[in-house]
């Protein structure tokens, strides 16, 4: 199976691994990741604000790529995912907001949000199916503790993703277990990292993020997974003493393609 | 021809503000048929109906026409006008011209011209209007009431005073409901099981009340005064009429370690089981899904220590088919799952739970014997905070919470609160709130006295997060007033999870063809005026099932549906509605497309002899409608391919004169 793949800026340079270990594990499922030519930055952060619409170009692009080829497009980087769900759904929903994407663009035939946008969590589970991956794992994780970080843009606004249960999620659990590791529920599973705020305040960001990692490792974690750049950048950043490492590597290393093996 | 009078009505200025009503009058006097046309300003008032009935009189009239407000409400008003005047009363129609015509229009010559068109509509209907009988049916004289909690026991309880026999469903193995579960009812504080358990005993031993336990209701025929009802009784596999509840076979059970229902899983219970110390019937039950003899043939314990020998492993359920005359719906509510409320880390601690958690804690008879303890270490809580508004309310969450307000939950939470305060005076109470309702007899009193004498801390503002850590909650809201956020450390959260109405509400709705609203909470005939009274003629609402109540409330609606239910019962014969389909034998070909489409069940089919032209008699199937079951409602009509089927009282040739005369 193939599908249009969005990696976004940080998969091109902080979060490299994100990336690599994200084609090789697709493969090893079974499924291609077909790149977006020429794609930009998603733009970073969905803005709220109803008039803006250049910072959301890009996204449509992406979307309207995918949908031309009649393919799912897949997220790995929990801000991509977030802005481009959010911006597809806006082009659904908002007959104001596409009118005027749509101008702008010039696209050919227009698009009105047709394209279906997964998250590769979402992949495994929907397309590629938990009981599927438990079978193609070579390497079991099995006797691990390990904690899912959610961050906020995974989940939230529910009424948009449609991913899981913001306040009682159980996707990323349910990948850790079919890796056949233990997954440990903590309370600030899905609380912010600090987001941005690392910039202009790190205290601030190491506050949150400290208390995550506490609260993790309180509730028997060895290992915290992610999808997001900034959620692992934060959560380094404040000293974790436990690996924080991307969903994508632990799915590699469980699906014995971690090492890389042809020049991907 | 018929003789029609014609009477228009001013309503005060309801309609003559916005319809010229003596052109109108004037109008409709050159209508076919039309003898006598008038004006006046109250029609329904008594000089109006007097008009009436001289008009009736003076002119002979055989037909007549009003032209007044929706028929719903006068056209009963003016059909006994009509037979008080010596007329068929169904020889009166009614044209609406004030919802339909001067409350929606603004400018009176439109609004005149409709209504002039509305009234030759009804006179071109009432032309071909024939005189109708209604049916006469029989009353069963005995009660069903659905749910045995507070509202069903009142209902049974004031059913039975009245001299009619009633049936009480409950599908647990004893009567008494929520309510039997509460420690203390507000505003008053008594013993929520000292006030019930009277009523449970009161039911117990009424010659005119018969307790179906453990037993749902599988199916519903029939109407008003005629229902024919299924109760499956579960089997429990001790026979009712010869246990004596002496607990012997819990004592001997092996088997202990089945969560108990009655303490919401707090403790355990026996696979054998009373639920608690006053259910009634007082009988034990055996839990299927956990005891050893059904699941594997291997224990047989409590039948050797019965000394009434009233185990038996070989019940079967049965079915029981009864008759009634009245049925009352009450059955009840339930909180919420907090599965998607996972924020306040209820399934993450033990030491977060619901209100209905906190009753049976702080009940004499509950898990912890009345004493207020932690669930996961047993120690005593020093910091309680109390959620409100757990999925009440919930406008921009409707999926995982209800849109409503829960409206018991600001009084017992103040309940909580004030009661852990009085008994346990170290404890700090925080209670969260988006507003405190207490609107009720003593009941803002009674908060007021949760603040001022007990020194509960009210804080405006909402609960984002808990955390827990350690052997601590870490709380996280905000103070909306102060507008800054809070960190508590608590060691126990109370939520006050919303109610919803009980999982059986919906498919009993269902073989009712009763109606429910969005939240599945039974809707009443009207809202103000038929609050006790589903739109179903027969079925009745008592308690929660028809909204979030509290226990005062739920009394009065349930003696309020009793009454109702008796007014019904003290009829001998009941007066149907003629307006019912009949089918045309001679064109009917009895393809059953028909009975297909009838709610009602109404219509079966029969085989009959016919004389043909040729002299030849031939048997063919037609449809026969049961006159009794028909609600009128002339779906058949429409649906029959050969025109067969009419509905009496809006006959298809009525209904095409009065497009007719719209469209002339």
């Amino acid at each position: 199976m193939k599908v249009s793949y969005f990696p976004g800026c940080t998969l091109k340079n902080k979060a490299k691994d994100l990336d690599a270990y994200a084609y090789r594990s697709a493969e090893a499922l079974g499924i291609t990741l077909e790149e977006i030519e020429n794609w930009q930055c998603c733009g970073g952060v969905f803005t709220t604000a109803n008039n803006e619409v250049a910072t959301k170009l890009s996204s449509v692009r992406a979307l309207k790529e995918a949908n031309d080829k009649a393919q799912p497009l897949v997220t790995v980087c929990s801000a991509c995912h977030n802005v481009i769900k959010q911006t597809n759904h806006a082009m659904q929903n908002d007959k104001a907001f596409a009118d005027k994407v749509n101008r702008y663009m010039a696209a050919d035939g227009g698009y009105a949000g047709e394209a279906e946008v997964y998250h590769y969590l979402e992949m495994l589970r929907d397309l590629v199916g938990f009981e599927t991956v438990k079978k193609k794992v070579v390497n079991s994780l099995k006797g691990k503790k390990i904690a899912a970080y959610y961050g906020c843009l995974l989940l939230r606004p529910n009424s948009v993703m449609r991913m899981d249960d913001p306040e009682n999620p159980s996707i990323m659990e349910d990948f850790i277990r079919a890796l056949g590791a233990d997954a440990v529920i903590y309370a600030r599973r899905n609380e912010c990292c600090g987001g941005y705020i690392s910039v202009e305040s790190p205290d601030a960001a190491k506050k949150n993020s400290n208390a995550i990692i506490e609260n993790a490792k309180a509730a028997g974690a060895q290992m915290i997974i992610t999808a997001c750049p900034l959620c692992k950048y934060n959560l380094v950043k404040s000293g974790a003493d436990i690996p924080v490492v991307y969903f994508t590597e632990l799915l590699a290393e469980a699906l014995g393609v971690k090492e890389d093996t042809n020049g991907k | 021809m018929q003789r029609v009078g014609v009477f228009v009505c001013w309503c005060g200025s309801n309609i003559a503000g916005t319809v010229d009503v003596q052109a109108v009058s004037e109008a409709l006097k050159n209508e076919p048929g039309v003898v006598f046309s008038t004006n006046y300003q109250y029609m329904c008032s008594q000089a109006g109906q007097d008009m009436i009935k001289n008009a009736v009189k003076e002119h002979r009239l055989t037909g007549i026409v009003v032209c007044s407000c929706s028929p719903r409400m006068h056209e009963a008003t003016f059909r006994k006008t009509a037979a008080a005047a010596g007329i068929n009363p169904y020889m009166v129609e009614i044209a609406n011209i004030r919802e339909q015509c001067s409350w929606v229009h603004k400018d009176m010559l439109t609004g005149t011209e409709k209504a002039i068109i509305l009234g030759k509509a009804a006179v071109a209907k009432v032309n071909l209007n024939t005189p109708l009988i209604p049916g006469e049916s029989p009353v069963t004289k005995r009660a069903l009431v659905i749910g045995g909690g507070i509202a069903g026991i009142q209902t049974a309880l004031d059913i039975a005073d009245a001299g009619f026999p009633v049936d009480i469903v409950e599908k647990q193995p004893t009567i008494g409901g929520k309510m039997a579960q509460l420690d203390k009812t507000f505003p008053t504080l008594d013993c929520a099981a000292c006030i019930l358990t009277p009523k449970m005993v009161d039911v117990a031993q009424n010659e005119n009340i018969r307790i179906f336990s453990y037993s749902e209701v599988t199916e519903v025929k029939g109407f008003v005064g005629n229902f024919d009802v299924t109760i499956k009784k579960k089997a429990r596999f001790v026979n009712e009429d010869i246990c004596t509840g002496c607990g012997a076979c819990v004592e001997k059970c092996p088997m202990k370690k089945v969560p108990n229902e009655f303490n919401l899983g707090m403790d355990n219970r026996h696979a054998i089981y009373i639920p608690f110390a006053q259910a009634v019937p007082k009988v034990a039950t055996i839990d299927p899904n956990a005891c050893n003899m059904l699941k594997n043939g291997k224990c047989g314990l409590c039948a050797r220590v019965c000394a009434a020998g009233a185990i038996d492993y070989k019940q079967k359920d049965q079915f029981i088919e009864e008759k009634y005359g009245a049925i009352v719906v009450a059955t009840g509510f339930n909180p919420i799952s907090m599965e998607k409320f996972d924020e306040y880390a209820y399934s993450q601690s033990k030491d977060v739970i619901t209100s209905l958690e906190f009753e049976r804690l702080t009940n004499a008879a509950g898990p912890s014997a009345g004493k207020l303890i932690r669930p996961s270490d047993g120690k005593h809580p020093h910091t309680i905070v109390f959620v409100q508004c757990v999925g009440s309310r919930c406008e921009s969450c409707a999926e995982k919470g209800k849109e409503y307000c829960s409206k018991i939950c600001c009084m017992y939470t103040a309940k909580h609160a004030m009661l852990t305060r009085d008994k346990y005076p170290d404890t700090e109470v925080y209670v969260f709130y988006i507003d405190v309702r207490t609107p009720g007899k003593n009941f803002d009193e009674f908060y007021r006295r949760a603040v001022e004498e007990y020194g509960v801390k009210y804080v405006k503002g909402m609960v984002g997060k808990i955390v827990p850590e350690g052997d601590k909650l870490k709380v996280q809201a905000s103070d909306l007033i102060a507008n800054r956020q809070l960190h508590i450390d608590a060691d126990l959260v109370v939520l006050a999870a919303a109610i919803e109405p009980d999982k059986s509400a919906r498919p009993l709705a269902t073989m009712l063809t009763a109606s429910m609203d969005t939240n599945d909470f039974f809707t009443e005939a009207h809202p103000k005026l038929r609050p006790v009274e589903s739109p179903t003629a027969g079925v009745f609402l008592s308690g929660a099932c028809q909204g979030p109540k509290d226990i005062p409330e739920t009394v009065s609606q349930a003696g309020a549906a009793a009454a109702k239910v008796i007014g019904l019962l003290a009829k001998d014969k009941l007066m149907g509605n003629p307006c019912v389909a009949q089918s045309d034998e001679l064109m009917c070909n009895g393809c059953s497309t028909c009975a297909n489409v009838c709610p009602y069940g109404a219509i079966s089919y029969e085989d009959k002899e016919f004389r043909m032209p040729d002299r030849t008699t031939k048997i063919r199937r037609v449809a026969a409608v049961n006159p009794a079951v028909c609600q009128g409602c002339g779906a058949c009509t429409v649906a029959c391919p050969s025109g067969a089927m009419d509905l009496k009282g809006f006959a298809n040739s009525q209904i095409m004169a009065e497009v007719d005369a719209i469209c002339k």
